[in-house]
């Protein structure tokens, strides 16, 4: 069987940074991991690449099989990967629920609709019931811009699973909530994507988090894999120890 | 290659003014980050500025030079006190604001200027023409060309290579600058920077000025001038880069050629080449052609 | 949920304006025609503007509107009022097709300008046009309406009015439900974030399109309506003030109301006409008194004076910020 996600040589450099060399990973259905490595190491620009918002100097990106090296964002998103952001990008302005209604007409395959209000055919129903996997329901009418950065991060990543992706990318989802709501959160995600069995990769910095959900840890660093197995061995690793997580 | 000569010079004489008025706007725009509406209001203010001094003189009896010299003088003194006026009074209220908000200052202030201009010298076309005539006639390629005219050529070339100079070798200029590509920066290095936005703020109002008084003895100076000037002025602008003094050069010699060789070659595309060129430049290069360097802000 | 009107009763207030025209004297009747020509066009950019783009240039699609109306009513004898507005309509929209396209992956302050070059490009070619007449244009004959023709100047000018008012009213009518709309609430998601938008699936270029291109048919009918008011087209139209102007009526109107736009055309003409009146070559002045006036006092534009901020409420959990312990439930 294909694996879900499987990069071959993938290579990226911005002037004399390099942020991608020959990077060659497989990542098989339904597994959990994790991408660890210091700021800089490439971790943000390999889930840019294989979403299509950057594009590799050279190398290969394949979703079960297919390749999906030439697509957009908007044409990876179509075909099943989904991912939330290190920043939560979010449509301040609009309420809770409108930032997760526009989720839900991104997956309509016919054209939007000029007259049928934002919040008829179910998609406020949608978007409150995917508050309601992360608590948040009774937020849905408030503004983002009223909303503290842990809140905007479950919202950030409840649009990314509105499209039930195949494989969801998310980019330091505990980041910016608090220590005891870490758990909490990562507790939430995993369990509002357990019903579609999707493959998870989180990039993450803290190590309890990533030895507690993960059961897959990659490390970056400069570009390249470090390390790559179960978070046991890995964070044991002497060299990931050095370059990614610190301490003797 | 007579036909071709005769093209370029047409092109570098429109050019000359078309730069003096391209580098205000571009300065202003570099340094407050503000397009400004009313710079064509300026120019204009400018022109009906010399013809008063122009026709003032004349009245008295004195020789047309001593009209073109009073024109220069009252033009640059009063401009620049409007501009440092109007930088210190209004505009000033607005830092701070909306991109938008300040553009529509501008468009406010250039309304306003239309009607004043109409209210102090009337709508009907004034003219100026006794200096055009003071540095004579040249026969060249067959054609007649005014003095005057050529004459524009190295007074902008010359206005041009002073603020070049001005920016890059002196102490003040090298601050302007500073601001210009990054205010944040300058600011926290104690530079006054409310200061620099008077200078070239007032500066940006006394090239505009000294561009239209220069051309006001070759013009018909009624309204409408600010709102033709502004416009082509801008799409020089666009099409050097915003910010940029080569830029603005560079945009107002390709500009003044396009107008030249099309009123040669084929006059009905005279205005709207210009436009199609800021178009092409903005879909395909839209920092312009000489793009500033700005640093990567992590 | 927001306090809206009924559609009904939109339509209702639209036909009572209509017909509250017998009742103006005749030079209310223009004032009321122009304020609802320039309403139309105004909220078409209102209308684009809600994608994060404002258009310099509806002057392009406004003179279009105009110069197809002029050309085909007199080339085939069409005379009918809402045949002409028809016309308009769609050369502005067929034109908006083209065009929109090709610009709407350009944003901001780039999007500002292309919209403005490309105006000037029809200005500047309409101005040296001989056979369009050049920058003096030409003149077209009185519009009728179903087989009427109004010599009365008094019933020609109610004519027009009643046809202004109800087409730019039918607009306001489209345009508010447009704005409650899925459409309309993803292109305000587009206006935040459209590189989110793109990576929820949705192509925030094709929803800048679609609103260029309502925005383009509702300059294009404005255009035939100006024609027939002036029964005069120049390319004027396509000029970079005229094109200003409109911006400046849908900045003093905002983003939130459509009524706000009517009210501001109404207001500004009525300004105009005032300071025509008494104080000849001044009403530019009193226009840009009144912009930095209202700069100063009404951030929002005039709709601000009575939508309150929607996401405003009364009740004081909304001072405090809410974070992930107080708003999660267990």
């Amino acid at each position: 069987m294909n694996p879900v996600l499987s990069v071959r040589g993938l290579d990226k450099r911005f002037g004399a940074v390099v942020a991608a060399d020959a990077l060659t990973i497989e990542i098989a259905a339904g597994q959990k991991v994790s991408l660890i490595g210091a700021n800089g190491a490439g971790k943000t620009t390999f889930v840019n690449m294989v979403t299509g918002y950057l594009k590799p100097d050279s190398g290969s990106i394949a979703l079960d099989g297919m390749n999906i090296g030439e697509h957009s964002p908007r044409g990876v998103a179509q075909l099943g990967i989904s991912r939330s952001f290190q920043i939560p990008q979010l449509f301040i302005e609009l309420t809770a629920a409108e930032n997760l209604m526009v989720a839900v007409s991104g997956t309509r395959t016919r054209a939007l609709s000029l007259h049928s209000p934002a919040d008829a055919q179910g998609r406020r129903e949608k978007a409150i019931e995917l508050l309601g996997r992360f608590g948040l329901a009774d937020l849905a009418d408030r503004p983002v811009s009223e909303l503290a950065g842990g809140v905007r991060k479950l919202i950030d990543i409840a649009m990314a699973l509105v499209r039930r992706p195949k494989l969801l990318l998310l980019d330091e989802p505990t980041s910016g909530v608090s220590a005891e709501e870490k758990f909490v959160t990562m507790d939430r995600v995993i369990h509002a994507v357990a019903p579609d069995a999707a493959t998870i990769v989180f990039v993450e910095h803290d190590m309890e988090i990533v030895s507690r959900y993960a059961d897959r840890v990659v490390a970056f660093y400069s570009g390249r894999i470090l390390a790559d197995g179960n978070p046991n061995d890995v964070l044991k690793d002497p060299e990931v120890r050095r370059y990614v997580t610190g301490g003797a | 290659m007579d036909f071709f000569l005769t093209i370029v010079l047409d092109g570098l004489i429109q050019a000359s003014w078309l730069f003096i008025v391209a580098l205000g706007l571009t300065l202003v725009f570099g340094v407050l980050k503000i397009l400004n509406i009313a710079h064509g209001s300026f120019y204009a203010l400018g022109a009906y500025i010399a013809a008063t001094a122009v026709t003032t003189v004349a009245a008295h009896g004195l020789p047309p030079s001593v009209g073109f010299v009073a024109m220069l003088v009252s033009v640059a003194f009063i401009a620049s006190a409007v501009g440092f006026l109007l930088e210190r009074s209004l505009l000033k209220m607005f830092y701070g604001c909306d991109e938008v908000v300040l553009l529509l200052v501008t468009y406010a202030v250039f309304l306003i200027l239309e009607d004043v201009t109409k209210l102090i010298w009337g709508v009907n076309p004034i003219y100026a023409t006794q200096p055009y005539e003071l540095f004579g006639n040249l026969e060249f390629a067959g054609l007649y060309y005014v003095g005057y005219d050529l004459v524009l050529i190295p007074i902008s070339a010359a206005a041009g290579l002073a603020v070049w100079f001005g920016l890059h070798r002196t102490v003040t200029g090298k601050i302007v600058l500073a601001v210009i590509h990054n205010e944040e920066m300058s600011a926290s290095m104690g530079v006054k920077v409310k200061r620099v936005y008077a200078i070239a703020f007032a500066f940006g109002v006394l090239l505009a000025a000294m561009a239209g008084a220069l051309t006001a003895p070759k013009i018909s100076i009624q309204p409408g001038l600010s709102s033709d000037v502004i416009i082509l002025s801008f799409a020089i602008v666009v099409i050097g880069g915003l910010g940029s003094v080569e830029g603005a050069a560079v945009g107002a010699i390709l500009v003044g050629l396009a107008r030249a060789a099309s009123v040669h070659l084929m006059p009905q595309a005279e205005l709207f080449m210009i436009y199609l060129i800021m178009a092409g430049v903005l879909m395909f290069r839209p920092e312009g052609l000489f793009q500033r360097e700005t640093a990567r802000r992590i | 949920m927001r306090r809206s009107l009924h559609p009904v009763i939109m339509i209702m207030l639209v036909v009572a304006a209509a017909l509250f025209g017998r009742a103006l004297p005749t030079w209310t009747l223009s004032l009321a025609t122009v304020a609802a020509s320039n309403a139309l066009i105004a909220l078409g950019i209102v209308v684009l503007a809600r994608t994060g783009n404002v258009s310099f240039g509806q002057g392009l699609f406004f003179a279009a509107g105009g110069y197809g109306v002029a050309l085909i009513a007199n080339a085939w004898g069409v005379t009918d009022a809402v045949a002409q507005v028809i016309i308009g309509a769609i050369c502005g929209g067929l034109l908006g097709l083209v065009i929109g396209p090709l610009i709407a992956r350009y944003t901001g302050i780039f999007f500002g300008m292309l919209t403005l070059a490309l105006s000037m490009v029809l200005y500047g070619a309409l101005v040296k046009s001989t056979v369009l007449g050049g920058s003096d244009g030409f003149n077209v004959g009185r519009p009728t309406l179903f087989g009427m023709i109004f010599v009365d100047p008094r019933e020609a000018d109610f004519m027009l009015y009643a046809v202004s008012v109800v087409t730019t009213g039918l607009a306001g009518i489209a345009a508010t439900i447009l704005f409650r709309s899925e459409l309309g609430l993803v292109s305000l998601a587009v206006r935040e974030n459209n590189l989110r938008v793109e990576y929820l699936g949705t192509s925030a270029n094709r929803i800048v399109t679609i609103n260029f291109i309502i925005a383009a048919v509702f300059a294009g009918a404005s255009g035939a309506f100006a024609l027939m008011a002036q029964r005069h087209i120049d390319p004027q139209f396509a000029y970079w003030t005229t094109s200003g102007e409109f911006v400046f009526l849908a900045i003093l109107a905002g983003y939130q109301s459509v009524a706000a736009v009517f009210v501001a055309s109404l207001a500004l003409e009525l300004v105009r006409s005032f300071s025509n009146l008494y104080l000849p070559n001044t009403w530019q002045l009193v226009l840009g008194i009144f912009l930095l006036g209202v700069i100063l006092f009404l951030p929002r534009g005039i709709g601000s004076l009575w939508i309150r901020d929607k996401h405003k409420r009364n009740d004081s959990a909304a001072e405090t910020p809410v974070t992930a312990e107080k708003g999660a439930v267990a």
